[in-house]
């Protein structure tokens, strides 16, 4: 081999090893992790929610994913007038909770499932949002094969990630690159009131296997975990919280991010 | 110089006498009469029982004011194509404030046939006249139609008209002919101050306006565009594709204007007059001010796309107009490279268009609210309306603790029924929503939240939020609402549901 197609082939190698990090995200729970290798940002992604009562946990873990793929841009979340009246509307404090900034978000609403396809037709060619969520409640002609496809090369041709939140729905043909089934999960008995726990089946991974896991949204990084162990958090403070204090400006720093 | 021209319907005569009636203090009245009619000696005002002893062969119609003034409203929109500024001259007169547009139609002796001639042809008797103040031309229509007064010469043009020109209230005209003033030039001469003691300030400022010598304001049907352009067309526009590339060659037009003047439109109005006469309104609003041609074009795109009732030209559109309200200063723009910047703008356009296809109230931003009431807290405002505010987001939280507000929040809390639970602060043990039962395996709570006294009328009973996690890992967020002290069976709701 002559040396320029050496070091051609040498520097392709290093492209394909260095691409998953600019393309993927990490959704931070180990195992999903080890499966997914990231989540893919040019990507159609499908939340379903495993049963009726399950939407809120559904919302929770399609916000989680949406605020993973967005990095600090914006994120428009359509949904269909009718499924805000039935599960209730995206809560700017609710999500403040959960550790994603409400003046990022712009919530659009619609009348149809097909007006929501054409507004995500539409947004996800502007380059300045990060994802768009898209929210349809019960089963829908207009939500075929094509129509996911075309969504998903939306995503591929400006690189705005796709979210696409199916309440009350059974999982249909697709063209999305993920398909997560959710359902919320029980916390430990020890405790009071829990996080926001999801019980994830990873039904659909066009790269990959699938797998189930209980993860934990945690506010404070916008990331998922592994549940924690110990049911007083990550680690039990001391009772005179020396160690809070220490730790006050590394975690302020890290919310800042 | 301000001219005004005042067109008059009259109405459109059948073969037998026609009058129009109206109920008034019980009796019937004429309303209007044709001129076949008024010929028979009929006027308005006179008893319907009278009229038809006198003309027994009479076609008498009901009055429809309301269908009269829509009517009026229409030919009002289509006189729109003259001037921007046309005000309803009820019940049966426009006033049309055509200062300065006149010679866009060949001169006022022009624009005056125009109008005639258009309106004539749409099946209306119609009188003009124009003059430089509202009610000279108002005298002159009724009075004299087709004069047009030179400017500054009001006085000379209505001198010979009578008194009844004037419109005043029926008693004055009435104690002006018993004075021996019979036409308004006299009246005009004599002083003012004798007018003013016998009729009243009121009486003597519509002289001066009639006169000329001082305006009276006219008000527009609608707010005056700060900024307009047009396209007339010999060949009407059927087409959409020709339709929005003229509107895109009116937003060039209007942005330099608009440059030139340092402003950026928020409001932009399109305005298309079809050459039957209808006319149709369609309104697009930007977040930021704007004059760039390519992002109004498009934003007319959306909303003519989105439209329930299209846009249907029918035998085509022969006058286009855009127009440009709420200008706001906007400086000149220096082309930023700034990535956040950019993205801004972008997400900015993206909100315009969605705004344009959807409605402004269907994009929504979430803005902080100071009141700690949850649902008040948590408002969504239009997107395009939404500004920087003094108030900041507030974790409710403490770090490292589980939410304390849920993701999705019912926009009406929804009662429950079969609820367990201790007095007096017990969370419930299980509890039935939506045909569902759940049992409680874990809670927090009470958060208790007062209601604003100073917002509501009525005492509202204090609540106490629960944050409940059932036994397949449902968190709910109930409440029970008043106090076991406040009520004797307080009620429970559910509010919202957690992640």
């Amino acid at each position: 081999m002559s040396r320029p197609a050496h070091l051609l082939a040498s520097l392709r190698q290093s492209l394909e090893r260095s691409e998953p990090n600019l393309a993927c995200v990490p959704l931070g729970h180990a195992g999903a992790d080890e499966v997914l290798r990231g989540l893919r940002r040019e990507a159609l992604h499908e939340v379903y929610a495993a049963e009726a009562g399950d939407s809120a946990a559904a919302s929770g873990f399609a916000a989680g994913l949406a605020h993973r793929l967005c990095a600090g841009r914006s994120l428009l979340w359509i949904r269909q007038e009718f499924s805000a009246l039935e599960h209730g509307e995206i809560n700017g404090s609710g999500l403040l909770e959960l550790g994603i900034d409400p003046p990022k978000i712009i919530l659009l609403r619609v009348d149809h499932a097909k007006d929501a396809l054409k507004a995500a037709g539409d947004a996800l060619s502007c380059t300045g949002l990060g994802a768009v969520v898209i929210e349809i409640y019960g089963e829908h002609k207009a939500l075929d094969l094509t129509a996911t496809r075309r969504l998903m090369f939306a995503t591929e041709r400006d690189g705005v990630s796709a979210v696409l939140l199916r309440l009350g729905a059974e999982a249909d043909a697709s063209a999305a690159e993920t398909r997560w089934i959710v359902r919320s999960a029980p916390s430990p008995a020890e405790d009071d009131f829990g996080f926001a726990r999801f019980d994830a089946t990873l039904a659909r991974n066009r790269h990959g296997q699938t797998g189930r896991w209980i993860m934990e949204w945690n506010g404070n990084d916008g990331s998922f975990h592994e549940p924690a162990e110990n049911p007083f958090g990550l680690a039990a403070a001391p009772a005179d919280g020396s160690l809070a204090a220490e730790s006050w400006p590394k975690e302020d720093w890290r919310w800042a991010g | 110089m301000r001219r005004k021209a005042g067109p008059k319907k009259i109405g459109d005569g059948p073969d037998k006498p026609l009058v129009v009636s109206i109920k008034n203090d019980n009796a019937l009245r004429i309303y209007a009469a044709d001129r076949q009619a008024a010929r028979l000696g009929l006027k308005s005002g006179m008893a319907l029982a009278d009229a038809r002893a006198m003309v027994p062969v009479l076609d008498v119609a009901e009055s429809d004011l309301p269908s009269d003034r829509a009517l009026l409203e229409k030919i009002a929109d289509w006189c729109d194509r003259f001037t921007p500024l046309v005000a309803l001259d009820e019940p049966h007169g426009l006033l049309l404030d055509v200062t300065g547009v006149d010679h866009l139609f060949g001169g006022e002796r022009a624009l005056c046939e125009t109008v005639h001639m258009k309106l004539s042809r749409q099946g209306f008797i119609v009188q003009c006249a124009m003059a430089g103040t509202a009610v000279a031309a108002r005298a002159l229509s009724h009075y004299a139609p087709g004069t047009i007064a030179l400017p500054g010469k009001e006085d000379e043009a209505i001198a010979n008209l009578p008194v009844a020109a004037l419109q005043l209230d029926g008693g004055i005209a009435h104690s002006l002919r018993r004075a021996g003033l019979k036409t308004i030039g006299q009246v005009a001469a004599r002083k003012r101050n004798e007018l003013t003691a016998r009729f009243g300030k009121e009486m003597v400022g519509h002289l001066d306006h009639a006169l000329g010598h001082s305006e009276e304001p006219v008000s527009p049907r609608r707010p005056l565009p700060d900024f307009m352009a047009e396209h007339r067309f010999a060949e009407p526009l059927t087409v959409q594709d020709a339709i929005l590339a003229s509107l895109k060659m009116l937003a060039e037009t209007l942005g330099e204007v608009l440059e030139k003047h340092g402003r950026g439109a928020r409001e932009m109005t399109a305005v298309f007059f079809r050459a039957d006469g209808a006319v149709r309104r369609l309104c697009v609003q930007t977040g930021a001010p704007t004059r760039d041609a390519a992002i109004i074009a498009r934003l007319f795109r959306e909303r003519l796309d989105s439209l329930a009732d299209p846009l249907d030209p029918g035998f085509g559109f022969d006058l286009i107009r855009l127009e440009a309200s709420c200008a706001e200063n906007q400086t000149e723009e220096t082309p930023s490279f700034e990535a956040d910047a950019r993205a801004a703008r972008d997400v900015a356009f993206l909100v315009d268009r969605l705004a344009a296809r959807f409605g402004a109230q269907r994009v929504q931003r979430f803005q902080p609210q100071d009141t700690h009431i949850p649902e008040a807290a948590a408002v969504a405002v239009p997107a395009q309306y939404a500004g920087p505010t003094k108030t900041a987001w507030h974790m409710q939280r403490g770090k490292d603790d589980p939410p304390r507000r849920p993701l999705r929040l019912l926009a009406k809390p929804e009662p429950i029924e079969d609820v367990m639970a201790l007095a007096p602060d017990s969370p419930p043990k299980r509890f039935k929503w939506r045909q569902v039962r759940h049992s409680i395996a874990h809670a927090e709570g009470p958060e208790r939240i007062a209601m604003e006294w100073w917002r509501h009328q009525e005492q509202m009973p204090t609540r106490d939020y629960f944050r409940v996690e059932d036994e397949e890992g449902r968190r709910f967020w109930l409440y029970r609402e008043g106090l076991y002290a406040e009520t004797r069976e307080p009620k429970w709701f559910v509010h919202g549901v957690f992640a």
